[in-house]
């Protein structure tokens, strides 16, 4: 914004294009629950922004069901990391959670109460609470009455974007276990944004793997996590921190992630990879698929 | 080297006097790496900045007593304490932006500490700076020490205030939550580092996180608290994987890596108590599958655990 007003006002400042999301394809079937991992500035984040409709792409096409979405769907909803920014603190639980099914005409001003205290009971919080405001309560269960408002208008589809990143492991392990719950429940398909691999592990069929803005992995969860292909995968996966590690020497990966507003040329990886080619340097790989529903962006695969 | 024993830091709040320490006793020696671990509200924040001395009204330590050295730290005048802090005693906090300063220059903040307690040169102090960023892997450091923090990725900062920690080389360095809020390969970059260092140096270092998989290859002991007690102490590889505390058993079985892949997670019912509403006896009682009427008593700490019903 600052610096469109400085354009506006004469000063020399250049655009600059963020390619946050970079050529990306990606299809969700119906039931199904595809992780999407990546690090900071991959685009992870933007991605599922752009699949809610909350963000148009600048080029391309989102579908839903066939049909091309021009904006958000009452079908597709989006669980946010932060319970508490994503909660409007001057609302009260059974506002925040009973508003968006009342607009949208799904119950009656008078069917509110009953809805909205099923839902809270299906989340698993007391009914009672309905009259409190976010802040009475803990995050675990703000992260609750997040899931519950998603629900409430009867998506089928659910983008969680670190939904639990921000919660302790034993709450964490308590949404999960309600997100796999109300999906068997609901038959409902998730896209679950998600830094923490052993998240993504547990719930994920198939896992998508971002890097700076492109797609370079995607594979069933098992085969990621047994054989991963890309050296990228291969690096995230070696620096996840495990239990069963006993006293290991780290092996640090070299360099920084870089900046999205200025990527290297080529495959993006290729200052960091320790297999880099000269090839690498100046052509980007395609996303190609190697084995039967797998497929890796890497001139390793050759061709 | 550190010897800390019944400590106590109380809040005074509306809701009454809360312990966020509340007895606790704990060891650590010479190049000896701490995992403190516990949730949200365990006190593991509140004991780390107990030790350096940094707890602020409405906090106040009320008991027990802090060994650094042999000397007691426990009512040390605040310029003592000051001469203490980033000298003998360092601390790196989760939020590098809690350590740096955003108008000033890495090279401005650096030679400021360096000058708090060395009457060195500008030429050695400038040496020393440099020495530093190159040890936590900044590379080209005499261009990056002219630049601000807003130059510098997440991970880049904390490595700064890691380095500006290390000035000094103290003996004992408290890390509260370092690379939660980092991507994993950077933290993994960062924790390589930190072992490396401590190795080196000797120092001693009290790593407090909520993550137990980061301590799992990292720490030589953990410490695991619960509503402002040490549950269980020992050695990382007792602890992870044969922990005595039922706590510390339901905080493992629910990391989703220690599950089978698709099925249910095993998890800890209900929630930590608010330390205003403990319960009578154990802290844990409510949550334990294995409490019975003894357990409202509350369990001595006995062989590194403190539970009437430990696991073995």
């Amino acid at each position: 914004m600052v610096e469109k007003a400085a354009r506006a006002l004469g000063a020399n400042v250049a655009e600059h294009a963020v390619h946050a999301v970079d050529q990306v394809t990606l299809t969700v079937a119906r039931g199904e629950v595809v992780g999407l991992v990546g690090e900071s500035g991959c685009g992870k984040s933007t991605l599922g922004r752009v699949a809610c409709g909350l963000h148009a792409p600048t080029e391309g096409e989102v579908r839903f069901d066939g049909q091309p979405m021009s904006g958000p769907l009452r079908a597709i909803q989006m669980i946010f990391q932060d319970p508490f920014a994503s909660l409007n603190p001057r609302m009260r639980v059974e506002e925040i959670v009973g508003e968006a099914p009342r607009v949208h005409g799904l119950i009656s001003p008078s069917g509110q109460k009953g809805f909205v205290d099923d839902l809270l009971e299906k989340v698993g919080l007391y009914p009672a609470y309905r009259r409190r405001y976010p802040h009475q309560f803990s995050g675990g269960q703000r992260a609750r009455i997040g899931i519950a408002r998603a629900l409430a208008v009867k998506p089928e589809f659910l983008v969680c974007d670190e939904a639990v990143a921000a919660l302790d492991v034993s709450i964490q392990a308590q949404v999960l276990n309600l997100f796999m719950d109300l999906r068997d429940a609901l038959g409902l398909t998730y896209l679950f944004i998600s830094h923490d691999l052993g998240v993504v592990r547990h719930l994920a069929q198939r896992v998508v793997v971002m890097y700076l803005g492109r797609v370079i992995e995607i594979a069933p969860a098992a085969e990621l996590f047994a054989r991963p292909n890309h050296p990228y995968t291969q690096a995230l996966l070696a620096e996840m921190p495990r239990l069963d590690r006993r006293r290991r020497e780290f092996v640090a990966i070299k360099g920084e992630i870089p900046s999205p507003l200025a990527p290297p040329s080529g495959c993006h990886f290729h200052p960091r990879c320790p297999h880099a080619m000269e090839r690498c340097s100046r052509e980007a790989p395609a996303l190609r698929e190697i084995s039967s529903g797998r497929l890796s962006a890497c001139h390793l695969n050759g061709e | 080297m550190l010897e800390i024993s019944g400590l106590v830091t109380e809040f005074g709040t509306r809701q009454g006097i809360l312990r966020a320490v509340n007895d606790v006793s704990l060891q650590i020696k010479r190049g000896e790496i701490l995992g403190l671990v516990g949730e949200s509200g365990s006190g593991k924040s509140v004991l780390g900045y107990s030790i350096i001395g940094l707890v602020d009204s409405p906090g106040r330590i009320t008991a027990g007593s802090i060994r650094f050295g042999g000397r007691e730290l426990i009512g040390q005048s605040d310029e003592e304490m000051r001469q203490l802090r980033g000298k003998r005693i360092a601390m790196i906090f989760q939020d590098p932006m809690m350590t740096l300063n955003p108008v000033l220059s890495i090279e401005t903040q650096m030679m400021e500490t360096v000058f708090a307690h060395e009457a060195f040169s500008r030429q050695r102090a400038r040496d020393l700076c440099l020495e530093n960023l190159a040890k936590v892997g900044i590379a080209t450091p005499e261009k990056r020490i002219k630049q601000y923090p807003h130059e510098f990725s997440g991970g880049m900062r904390q490595r700064v205030a890691i380095a500006i920690a290390l000035l000094h080389r103290p003996e004992l360095i408290i890390a509260d939550e370092p690379t939660t809020a980092l991507d994993v390969t950077v933290q993994g970059q960062i924790l390589y580092e930190m072992q490396k260092l401590v190795r080196e140096s000797g120092a001693a270092l009290i790593w407090i996180t909520h993550d137990l998989s980061v301590v799992a290859g990292f720490a030589d002991r953990v410490a695991v608290m619960y509503a402002g007690r040490i549950v269980e102490q020992g050695s990382a590889a007792d602890v992870l994987h044969a922990p005595m505390h039922p706590y510390t058993r339901g905080l493992l079985d629910s990391v989703p890596a220690n599950n089978e892949g698709g099925g249910r997670l095993r998890q800890i019912p209900g929630m930590t108590p608010s330390l205003a509403r403990l319960p009578q006896g154990c802290a844990f009682r409510e949550r334990c599958s294995r409490a019975d009427d003894v357990c409202l008593s509350m369990p001595p700490m006995e062989r590194n655990v403190r539970c009437h019903h430990p696991l073995c």
